[in-house]
């Protein structure tokens, strides 16, 4: 590294844009007369704390940057407080436009900052290749403390295609020795039973937090030890396979912390083959009993006809979503059954319209306060009473122009400036471009 | 003294309402009306040969229409800044005339050639008519920043004057005693070339299905509104259920022609002003308006059409994967839907607005995950009225990367196909190789039976590929992703799908505000004041869980990962505000703008942030609350820094 003990201030601060030349002004004056008496004093002398304060507002690049003007910024650089969170971004030229944290940075963080790395995430583009070169800094991680941990994948769900073992492997070294992991996403990875094993047995006082929604090698057995034993979590996100009646069980036992949101994502495995199991009321309602406040968050990426299991009899789900298609029948049962529900959107949907369910839905989810509506129909004077029935309660109101079809009643005018009056503010369809 | 003037063509290929073009007679001895056009350049050119094909037939209809007028299109080949000094000099040029180009590149290219012109001593008029707007005023109108959402566009809008009405085509009595000089040899020096001299392969052209030129938009234009106007009204005041009539090219559409300036967006605004007074509605000007915004937004852009260093887009991590481009750019996605309406618009050059809905989402974030900019690409080749700003605003605002779009609106590439063309016609016409499919099937062909298919005469996966991926996996990530992203740019309320669009009015905060609790929150709220709101705000997007434990996934590394900049803590978060203007901030610097908002935020929230790398989606809605009241004056005045950054 460059060494350059002694800076001049007034030559030096000109490379330094400054937001607010007034401030710069200021200081040079206030230092200028001291200056020019002691040239020893300049900004290579500042104290440690206010170069750490500065530096807490630059980016790593600018930090990297300052550090080589001069042996002090250069300690400040390496000062722990400045390492406690880091996102290591891997990808590929081949596979993405963005760039990788450099390999030497990489280096540099694995020797001298490993042990004061607290919050830690991965994000890796679509190739392979980034994902085991993730998994390769993680089993590296040995002397750390991590308490986050995050592996997103930004583009395909690339943890899938590295080998299971490696995969594993790389992921223990974290949980044995980090001892106080409190958050960890790992969505779409090969994450299995026996590795969630090492996760409770020495995270289980810590963990609060765990997202791992589409992690096929996980068992309804191996999800039921993590409730188990943690009883402070506080999150959990997984596929609705996962889902039983002992987990909502263990989850609301009397040494469980309050939960505050369970994210289930309900998706076909093989389409068209999947019969999904049903949830028991009693269990649903245990859940709710202990944790009254908590939010279920629903994800559907199902076919039509897979819907049948589903909102039966009452659910406590506060959050749903339909990514792929409801059945008009689906939505009906909603009304009926999901008197908790605050959120729906609906993203596509067959050819008829759904005035009567969301008539229904307005008149039975007395919580809902949001709606959004892409791929469907529902007539003007449906979604007029909807609205009316709703009042200014719903806080969100989306629905995509096309979504609204005119009758006799209304014409599209009328039902922005109805809808503005019930809502109590100026609401607008949501519109695309007419390219 | 003799005044010679050319009127240089680049849009604006017409000779009604063409205030440039009338400023070029006025007073004038000689008139030459040019178009520069670089062979060696065409060939090899991103555009397409429909376009090209379009293009030569709107050259070769003013050609025809000038020489009407006794004068002729002088078709120069080569580039406008090497050869405009010579034609100075040569045809003793005391004037230059021009439709002003509201677009960076022609802005940049126009200077230089006013520059020239100076040179040389003459005198340069520009006239705006390819917009309704003077743009820069809508600007100015809007405090010195394009708007960035449509309905603020409106608003602004509605408080300017009228377009101006559109001026007399230009005509014999207009000419005067202006001529234009033609010599014996202006057919092989100036006509305009034919596609086989730009290098094209003419073999196996599709039929015209949209014939170029001035003659052609006239006549329908005046279809539409003439005798015809029962089928505009019905169209615009009924607003016929979605079919696959709509789908296929309209005699009526116009499109490529206001493209291209065959056609004055002035002469369609007042079709339609008139149209709306003989039947006593309420003007809506949608179509014209949505090309103004995009205009508007491109203007002072350079960068517009890319995702890197454009300070309106959102980065998100896109897939790098040309195999799968090229399967949806030549119409191999195994999505008849899909591949219909690509083949479409590679065999004529134009698709429905709603088609155009379907490909876009279809590419980008909602099943391949391929960048926006790719897909810009292949329209620029394939599609006649792709304009630049256009062109990459529609992309930004289909792929959800700009603009307030909400990103659940996702089309279906079996389902949206279907409700619109529940027959399968459309799918038939362009994919021949489906023809004998039962219509159940059709859309879905990968499900049918094995022994339909072999009585349809197509087997998947033979004659016709698979579905090149799994529409409810892929959709599953992408929503994922996309709720990510938007999650750290603070749109996004915790569980949230829903945005909170930014609205262009005020009294609109408070009632979101008060009401906007969807999920039970901690209400750890923070003092937003001055310059540290920005990071409050930040801080709030994160989730406190409701029973407020210190549990955050902060914006701060999150944010920045979603901007591709990571690493620092000390990103910025975007910004979203509502008030008097809309807000879109996303920073491309992060550095600077940290320091601006770095007022007196304490390091409490510095280790709050801290916990972060982990998004988990938790509800903050009355920290929102507490960042969209008090923290929009901060965040109006930094969206300005971004911007003008």
């Amino acid at each position: 590294m460059m060494k350059r003990a002694r800076v001049n201030i007034t030559s030096k601060c000109q490379g330094f844009p400054s937001a607010d030349g007034r401030i710069k002004r200021q200081k040079t004056e206030l230092l200028g007369p001291f200056l020019a008496q002691r040239p020893a004093e300049d900004w290579g002398n500042l104290p440690h704390h206010v170069v750490l304060q500065i530096f807490q507002y630059l980016s790593l690049v600018d930090r990297a940057r300052a550090s080589s003007v001069c042996r002090r910024w250069n300690e400040v650089f390496h000062i722990p407080d400045l390492w406690r969170r880091f996102e290591f971004e891997l990808n590929q030229p081949a596979t993405s436009y963005l760039k990788s944290t450099h390999p030497d940075l990489i280096q540099q963080i694995i020797k001298r900052h490993a042990q004061h790395l607290q919050y830690v995430s991965f994000k890796v583009d679509s190739c392979t290749e980034s994902a085991e070169a993730a998994c390769n800094i993680l089993s590296q991680l040995v002397n750390c403390t991590i308490k986050t941990l995050g592996l997103i994948s930004t583009a395909r769900p690339s943890f899938m295609d590295v080998s299971q073992s490696h995969f594993v492997s790389a992921l223990t070294v974290v949980f044995v020795n980090s001892k106080s992991l409190s958050s960890i996403k790992i969505d779409d990875t090969p994450v299995d039973d026996p590795s969630l094993k090492v996760l409770v047995a020495n995270n289980s006082d810590t963990l609060k937090l765990l997202k791992m929604s589409s992690c096929p090698h996980v068992s309804p057995a191996g999800i039921l030890c993590v409730a188990d034993q943690c009883h402070g979590l506080r999150e959990l996100a997984l596929n609705y396979h996962l889902l039983s009646d002992e987990l909502l069980l263990a989850l609301s036992s009397e040494k469980h912390v309050h939960l505050e949101h369970l994210r289930i994502d309900v998706v076909s495995e093989n389409p068209g083959q999947t019969h999904f199991h049903a949830i028991k009321r009693s269990s649903w309602e245990a859940l709710v009993s202990h944790s009254p406040k908590v939010n279920i968050v629903m994800y559907f990426f199902l076919e039509e006809e897979e819907f049948e299991p589903f909102f039966r009899e009452e659910t406590p789900v506060t959050h749903l979503y339909f990514g792929r298609a409801v059945s008009k029948d689906m939505l009906g049962r909603i009304g009926l059954n999901c008197p908790r529900l605050v959120e729906l959107v609906v993203c596509a949907n067959g050819l008829e319209p759904l005035d009567e369910e969301l008539i229904r839905i307005a008149e039975r989810c007395k919580n809902l306060t949001a709606i959004g509506l892409g791929e469907c129909e529902v007539t003007c004077s449906g979604f007029m009473e909807f609205v009316k029935k709703c009042g200014g309660r719903l806080t969100q109101l989306s629905i995509m122009e096309e979504v609204l079809i005119p009758d006799n009643s209304y014409n599209m005018e009328q039902v922005h400036s109805e809808v503005s009056k019930h809502l109590g503010r100026l609401w607008y369809p949501d519109m695309m471009p007419t390219w | 003294m003799t005044v010679n003037s050319i009127h240089w063509f680049r849009k604006g290929l017409r000779l009604h309402d063409n205030p440039a073009l009338l400023e070029a007679v006025q007073g004038a001895d000689t008139l030459r009306c040019v178009y520069f056009l670089d062979p060696w350049f065409a060939g090899s050119s991103s555009v397409g040969v429909n376009r090209w094909r379009f293009l030569l037939q709107c050259l070769e209809d003013l050609d025809a229409s000038l020489r009407k007028l006794n004068s002729r299109l002088f078709v120069i080949r080569g580039q406008p800044a090497n050869i405009f000094p010579r034609l100075f000099k040569e045809w003793k040029i005391s004037r230059l005339t021009f439709e002003c180009d509201s677009e960076p590149f022609g802005k940049e290219r126009d200077a230089a050639i006013k520059k020239l012109a100076s040179e040389a001593g003459v005198e340069v008029n520009v006239k705006t008519s390819h917009t309704l707007y003077n743009l820069d005023k809508i600007i100015e109108l809007n405090g010195g920043q394009p708007p960035l959402t449509y309905k603020r566009f409106q608003t602004l809008v509605s408080t300017m004057d009228p377009p101006d009405p559109p001026q007399k085509p230009l005509s014999k009595a207009l000419m005067g005693r202006c001529t234009t000089p033609v010599s014996e040899n202006h057919q092989e020096k100036y006509g305009v070339p034919l596609l086989e001299e730009l290098g094209f392969d003419t073999e196996g052209l599709c039929p015209v299905v949209w014939p170029g030129g001035e003659t052609e938009a006239l006549t329908r234009i005046e279809k539409q509104f003439g005798k015809d106007s029962a089928s505009t009204m019905e169209e615009i005041f009924q607003r016929p259920k979605l079919n696959s009539s709509l789908l296929v090219a309209s005699p009526l559409g116009l499109s490529p022609y206001l493209r291209f300036g065959c056609l004055s967006c002035r002469l369609f605004y007042s079709r339609l002003t008139e149209l709306y007074k003989k039947v006593n509605k309420n003007p809506n000007y949608d179509k014209l308006l949505w090309r103004e915004f995009f205009y508007t937004a491109a203007t002072n852009n350079p960068r517009f059409d890319k995702m890197e260093g454009n300070p309106i887009c959102i980065r998100i991590p896109w897939d790098k994967n040309p195999e799968a481009l090229a399967k949806w750019a030549e119409a191999k996605t195994g999505f008849p839907w899909i591949d219909a309406i690509m083949t479409q618009l590679r065999q004529e050059g134009w698709i429905h607005h709603l088609s155009r809905h379907a490909v876009a989402c279809f590419l980008t974030r909602g099943d391949l995950w391929i960048s926006w900019e790719e897909g810009m690409k292949v329209f620029e080749e394939l599609l006649l009225d792709a304009d630049w700003s256009m062109n990459a605003g529609s992309w930004m605002c289909h792929s959800c990367s700009s603009f307030f779009q909400q990103f659940f609106h996702c089309y279906c590439p079996v389902g949206f196909g279907r409700r619109i063309d529940p027959n399968g016609d459309f799918i038939r016409r362009y994919l021949p190789v489906l023809r004998d499919f039962p219509t159940k099937y059709i859309f879905d062909p990968w499900n049918a039976p094995e022994d339909v298919q072999v009585a349809s005469k197509c087997i998947v996966g033979v004659d016709y590929p698979k579905p090149m991926v799994n529409h409810a996996e892929a959709s599953r990530l992408n929503i994922e992703r996309m709720r990510q992203i938007y999650q750290q740019l603070s749109r996004y309320r915790g569980l949230s799908l829903l945005a909170t669009v930014p609205s262009s009015h005020g009294e609109d905060v408070n009632v979101n505000g008060l009401k906007g609790v969807v999920a039970p929150s901690s209400g750890k709220r923070r003092r937003g004041s001055g310059h540290g709101s920005r990071r409050d705000h930040r801080s709030g997007e994160e989730h406190a869980g409701p029973s407020g434990v210190k549990h955050r996934s902060a914006g701060a590394a999150e944010t920045l990962n979603c901007c591709g900049k990571a690493q620092s803590g000390h990103g910025v978060a975007g910004a979203q505000g509502q008030g008097d203007f809309s807000h879109f901030v996303i920073p491309q610097q992060p550095y600077r703008l940290s320091r601006l908002g770095s007022g007196g935020s304490g390091k409490r929230e510095r280790e709050s942030e801290q916990e972060a790398g982990v998004d988990n989606g938790l509800p903050t809605s009355a920290l929102k609350v507490q960042w969209h009241s008090n923290v929009k004056n901060a965040a109006q005045q930094e969206e300005r820094m971004t911007m003008s950054s």
